[in-house]
């Protein structure tokens, strides 16, 4: 036997399963498995039961929201990468998943496992961030919404309770915000060395707001605010394009590991808040 | 632990047993329905060994409880074709010399017809993107690439 033991239990509902959650102060959700039963599998957690939310009705969907989108949290990747509604109307989330994962492991994973999965290296928070979606949790006590930006805190640590499930992820209308993602990874698919998400709004020609995203590079996804600070107020020239290179590699405090030292990784979040703005800059409005 | 029951369809077959909740898919195809074509390299949902296919879809069985199965759908390399009579991406890699070892063999050839099914004549580059969580550690892949080519002809001719 490969994961060490826990009980099982089948939530049927979303009711179900979060009184599944409230009742074992030891369980976890278990979504698409592909990062929990790989941990299991390899011992690194051991819940002690698991609620299992795949047979959860009404927890898989992607629609309008206003002028924007809502996805249930058990969406799965590919239909998430695949939609036509989410390329509408956020497509730097679908430009972001053409660097996330091999095909047969986005059939399984869910876009909500996935964000509260939490790696340090993972693509979909710098995305949440740099569009400011709200997540909302429920629990038997009710609702919350948490800001993108609040909710990520740490590596593998996000601001959902153990009794908590995260039940949809609103991404807000685009209006004529520029966008545009890039990461450095090994190889296709796999993990980031170093992620950039930007978006872009121009007014007059002057840069009204802007937000450079990392992730990869530190504990969470986080926005690099003296790059964002280059930018507003003025043209989004080569120069400012500069400035703002400069100013993220200097925001950033990244990690050395076997993927790539930390002079590297700095290195490459230059390169990519470059690569971003010069795009974002192009599809404004 | 509390043994639980499963029902679920296997190769067209409906089967019934119980489990330790932990037992992998892939440990469950293996040691209980004695189905040993479906391999384990990894079993952390990386390298493709374990490829079958579960309503239709390209799953890794390694990263599934069979616990979680009841009333699913599940194909493995034994339901596609067996010596007598192979499905035509199996006689695309014999032809093709598709394999060597055979260790990733079974994955790769669950993930071939997963590809023919959504791709009527895939060209080489998006084969080798599909191809992305399906590891193989002797034949350097091009041999992979033209049999997968080749079986998807196949298949849709
Ligand atoms: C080979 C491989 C390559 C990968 N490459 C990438 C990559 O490039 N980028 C990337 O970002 N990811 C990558 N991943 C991870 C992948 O995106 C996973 O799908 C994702 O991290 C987890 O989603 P899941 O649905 O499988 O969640 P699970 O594994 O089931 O759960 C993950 C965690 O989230 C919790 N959880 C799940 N759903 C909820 C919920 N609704 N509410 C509260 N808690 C919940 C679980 O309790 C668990 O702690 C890769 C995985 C593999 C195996
Ligand atoms: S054994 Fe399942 S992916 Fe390697
Ligand atoms: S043929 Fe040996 S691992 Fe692929």
């Amino acid at each position: 036997m490969k994961p060490p033991r826990f009980r099982y239990l089948r939530a049927e509902s979303v009711d179900g399963a979060l009184r599944a959650l409230a009742d074992n102060p030891d369980s976890r959700p278990l979504a698409g498995g592909q990062s929990l039963i790989a941990m299991m599998n390899l011992r690194l957690v051991r819940p002690a039961c698991l609620v299992d939310i795949n047979r959860v009705a009404g927890l898989g969907y992607i629609r309008e929201d206003g002028d924007g989108v809502a996805i249930g949290a058990l969406t799965r990747h590919n239909d998430v990468k695949h939609s036509d509604l989410v390329r509408a109307r956020c497509p730097l989330l679908t430009e972001a998943y053409e660097s996330i994962a091999h095909h047969t492991v986005r059939n399984r994973g869910t876009l909500g496992g996935n964000l509260c999965h939490a790696d340090p290296s993972s693509e979909t928070p710098a995305v949440m961030v740099a569009v400011g979606a709200t997540l909302v949790l429920q629990s038997v006590g009710g609702r919350r919404e948490v800001a993108a930006e609040d909710f990520f805190q740490g590596p593998y640590e996000t601001a959902a309770r153990q009794d908590e499930l995260l039940v949809e992820i609103r991404l807000p209308g685009r209006g004529a915000e520029g966008w545009a993602f890039a990461e450095v990874s090994n190889r296709h698919g796999d993990f980031a060395i170093a992620v950039i998400a930007t978006t872009l709004r121009l007014a007059d020609g002057r840069c009204e707001a802007a937000r450079v995203v990392a992730s990869a590079v530190g504990e969470h996804a986080a926005r690099l605010r003296p790059a964002e600070d280059a930018l507003t107020g003025g043209a989004i020239d080569d120069a400012a394009i500069e400035r703002a290179a400069e100013a993220a590699a200097g925001a950033v405090d990244p990690h050395s590991d076997s993927h790539a030292d930390a002079v590297y990784r700095r290195d490459a979040v230059a390169a990519l808040t470059r690569r971003t703005l010069r795009r974002a800059a192009e599809r404004c409005g | 632990m509390a043994e639980a029951s499963v029902t679920l369809t296997v190769n067209g077959r409906e089967v019934s047993a119980t489990v330790d909740p932990r037992t992998l898919l892939v440990h469950f195809l293996r040691e209980q329905l004695q189905l040993t074509g479906t391999h384990v390299g990894c079993d952390t949902s990386q390298c493709g060994a374990c490829t079958v296919h579960l309503d239709g879809r390209a799953v890794k069985s390694c990263a599934l409880l069979a616990v979680q199965l009841e009333g699913a759908d599940v194909t493995t390399i034994e339901g596609v074709g067996g010596p007598d009579e192979m499905h035509p991406m199996q006689t695309a890699f014999k032809e093709n010399h598709g394999l060597q070892c055979g260790f990733c063999t079974p994955g790769m050839v669950m993930k071939g017809i997963d590809i023919a099914n959504r791709h009527a004549a895939p060209d080489e580059a998006t084969i080798r993107r599909e191809l992305e969580g399906n590891l193989c550690r002797c034949t350097g892949y091009h041999n992979i690439v033209e049999s997968i080519a080749a079986g998807a002809r196949e298949m849709s001719g």
